[in-house]
């Protein structure tokens, strides 16, 4: 149990509160697991176990379900390339390809050096921004190759997601999104 | 261009901000008529209106609020539906974005109507970013007192009204089509893998922990303050009578200005995808146009004159409003290669519980990737076809309709695209001379067989 920290599981619990029951909190649970160490390995499925009072079983099956929980090592920056149909009409194919090339590796690989790992992703709702690419949590929209290959050298040089350019997806709307 | 209302997305800058949604009226007017109804004439001025759900079903949503238990005896929870996977979807979004708190008015409208002390938001986890802006508003209203113990000093009851407050919390996915199907979507808030349930019980008898909930979009919640302000009747007369209100309209793919587009509901698709979102990219002809997300039967691009984008005027030409996320594809458009990647989507997306959707989206898969190698044999056309057909209506939740429509309606629609990619050298069918496949040959035979419905 020494996972989590006395502040964390105070937290947690506090979170339990809002659902009747502990189990309901094992996304969340599993979310802050995997923003600490990465991906979701046999000890973090135990704590999370012990945290929702579940079986490791059903913590495992739950893990294996949902894309985004890693039950293997990716990479800091996860580099998630959209080619479902409204992206790949606009090119997401290709940006894909091209990514894939740049980082020398391929779907849901991860760099030797534990940097990137890039994943051919469902349709991340941005389809007015097509094609698109994730990074983390940041979305990169209307992105070009030449752009794509830009916020790599970036995190590279930088050991930082760059600002992405802001893509209105609601053109009569002006403001700029708070990214 | 004419001037539409703009209900959901009004141009206010920085609407989000709290401040900014109650200097325009936001927590006020509506929620003070709210509080001096009975809930259920809060129920009734919804059903007045005409509303109906915009997570793809198009059901009214007063109708279902009217399902629930009344009273407050027995425990009941208000799940609000962010999950947004569909491809080609991404109207929620604008909504977390651009104006959160109307969607948080709508649900403690909700709320009240059902007397539901918890609600939840559940939003997909790649919207990890939104997720943030809806738990920010969450939070500021909070503070405010509009959410939480406090709204019992905030909004006091008059009239028939009675006191109440509500909890929201917001709740974050990880990934998974399938939990934007409405039980799929309970399980994965239980904790658990996100397996659609079976229907009977409807979760407004057995739903959440096994107590009555009830599951509204996104959308429709942020429409809900819109009525209260309005009236249900002066509502009803925007748009389509059959499904009034606006709609937002995501589209996607060859068009010059893609985008979200408020729009009242009948608004012609032509109009849409010329007027507003700026026509095709140099001035090419539509090929297929897909209304209402991937999982909806695809249009001929030769046939959109006069298409009207509401629920039942597309049920009239084939097709549903679904999400309403139009995608565009241009007569230079690969219709086998769309084809294929929507089945792949399908196939990856199935959470394995029913065997003809499990198998079967693998077989289409497997078959379409046949044509799009231009390998396949003249038989693969109606074998393809039959497996679509028999995942239909054949499984618990509608993932098995969403991965047979587009393939089906595909060959009926676009038949010489896949004629095209048979293997050259092979001889088509002709209506009358079929393979006798299911007679353990390959040998033609001659029988007579209905032939396939070309629309």
């Amino acid at each position: 149990m020494a996972i989590f920290s006395n502040a964390e599981l105070q937290e947690i619990s506090e979170l339990q509160k809002r659902y009747p029951e502990p189990a309901a909190t094992l996304l969340p649970v599993l979310w802050r697991l995997q923003e600490k160490r990465g991906w979701i390995d046999d000890e973090a499925m135990e704590a999370a176990a012990a945290v929702c009072q579940v079986p490791k079983s059903h913590v495992q099956g739950v893990v294996s379900f949902y894309t985004m929980f890693f039950d293997k090592p990716m990479g800091r920056y996860h580099v998630q390339v959209c080619t479902n149909v409204s992206c790949m009409l606009r090119g997401g194919e290709e940006l894909l390809a091209t990514m894939k090339n740049k980082l020398g590796i391929q779907n849901l690989e991860h760099t030797p050096d534990g940097l990137f790992s890039i994943e051919e992703v469902e349709c991340m709702g941005a389809c007015g921004g097509a094609p698109m690419m994730a990074v983390n949590e940041t979305f990169f929209e209307k992105i070009s190759k030449e752009e794509a290959n830009d916020v790599i050298d970036h995190v590279l040089a930088k050991d930082e997601i760059p600002k992405p350019k802001f893509v209105a997806q609601m053109p009569e709307l002006t403001e700029a999104a708070n990214r | 261009m004419a001037e539409y209302p703009k209900l959901v997305l009004p141009d206010i800058p920085n609407l989000r901000n709290i401040d900014t949604y109650l200097a325009n009226g936001g927590y006020g007017e509506a929620m003070r008529k709210v509080y001096s109804m009975a809930p259920a004439a809060v129920t009734d001025e919804v059903k007045k209106s005409g509303l109906r759900g915009r997570g793809g079903a198009a059901f009214p949503t007063g109708l279902k609020w009217s399902f629930m238990p009344k009273g407050k005896e027995k425990k009941k929870y208000f799940l609000i539906n962010g999950d947004e996977s569909e491809p080609g979807s991404f109207k929620d979004r604008q909504i977390f974005e651009f104006n959160p708190h109307q969607m948080i008015e709508g649900i403690l409208i909700g709320c009240y109507a059902m007397q539901i002390d918890q609600a939840y938001i559940y939003i997909r986890g790649e919207y990890a970013h939104w997720v943030k802006m809806v738990e920010r508003a969450v939070a500021e209203a909070y503070a405010k007192g509009f959410i939480g113990e406090r709204m019992k000093d905030n909004f006091k009851p008059s009239g028939e009204g009675v006191g109440y407050s509500v909890d929201i919390t917001v709740h974050k996915g990880a990934g998974a089509y399938i939990v934007g199907e409405e039980t799929a979507m309970m399980d994965s808030l239980e904790g658990k893998r996100g397996y659609p349930r079976f229907k009977p019980p409807f979760p407004a008898n057995h739903g959440l922990w096994g107590q009555p909930t009830t599951i509204n979009n996104i959308e429709t919640m942020a429409n809900v303050p819109v009525i209260m302000k309005m009236g249900g009747e002066a509502y009803s007369k925007i748009g389509d009578p059959k499904q009034p209100g606006t709609i937002l309209f995501g589209v996607s793919g060859h068009v010059n200005k893609p985008g979200v587009y408020e729009l009242p509901t009948g608004t012609p698709l032509l109009d849409i995808i010329n007027n507003h979102a700026g026509g095709v990219p140099n001035g090419k002809k539509i090929k297929m146009v897909i209304p209402g997300g991937s999982s909806m039967p695809p249009l001929r691009g030769d046939k959109l004159e006069g298409v009207l984008m509401d629920a039942e005027h597309l049920k009239e030409v084939g097709s549903a409003i679904g999400t309403a996320g139009i995608m565009v594809m241009d007569e230079d458009t690969d219709i086998i290669h769309v084809l294929t990647r929507i089945s792949k989507f399908y196939w990856h997306e199935s959470c394995g519980q029913c065997t003809p959707c499990r198998e079967g989206t693998g077989w289409l898969l497997k078959l379409l990737r046949r044509f799009e190698a231009s390998n396949a044999r003249p038989e693969d056309i109606d074998l393809l076809y039959d497996v679509a057909k028999n995942i239909e209506g054949r499984t618990i939740c509608a993932l098995g309709e969403a991965a047979a429509w587009p393939v089906y309606f595909t060959i009926e629609r676009f038949r010489e695209d896949f004629e095209k990619r048979v293997k050259p050298g092979l001889e088509l069918h002709s209506p009358e001379r079929v393979h006798g496949l299911r007679k353990g040959g390959l040998e033609p035979v001659q029988v007579r067989i209905p032939v396939v419905v070309r629309v």
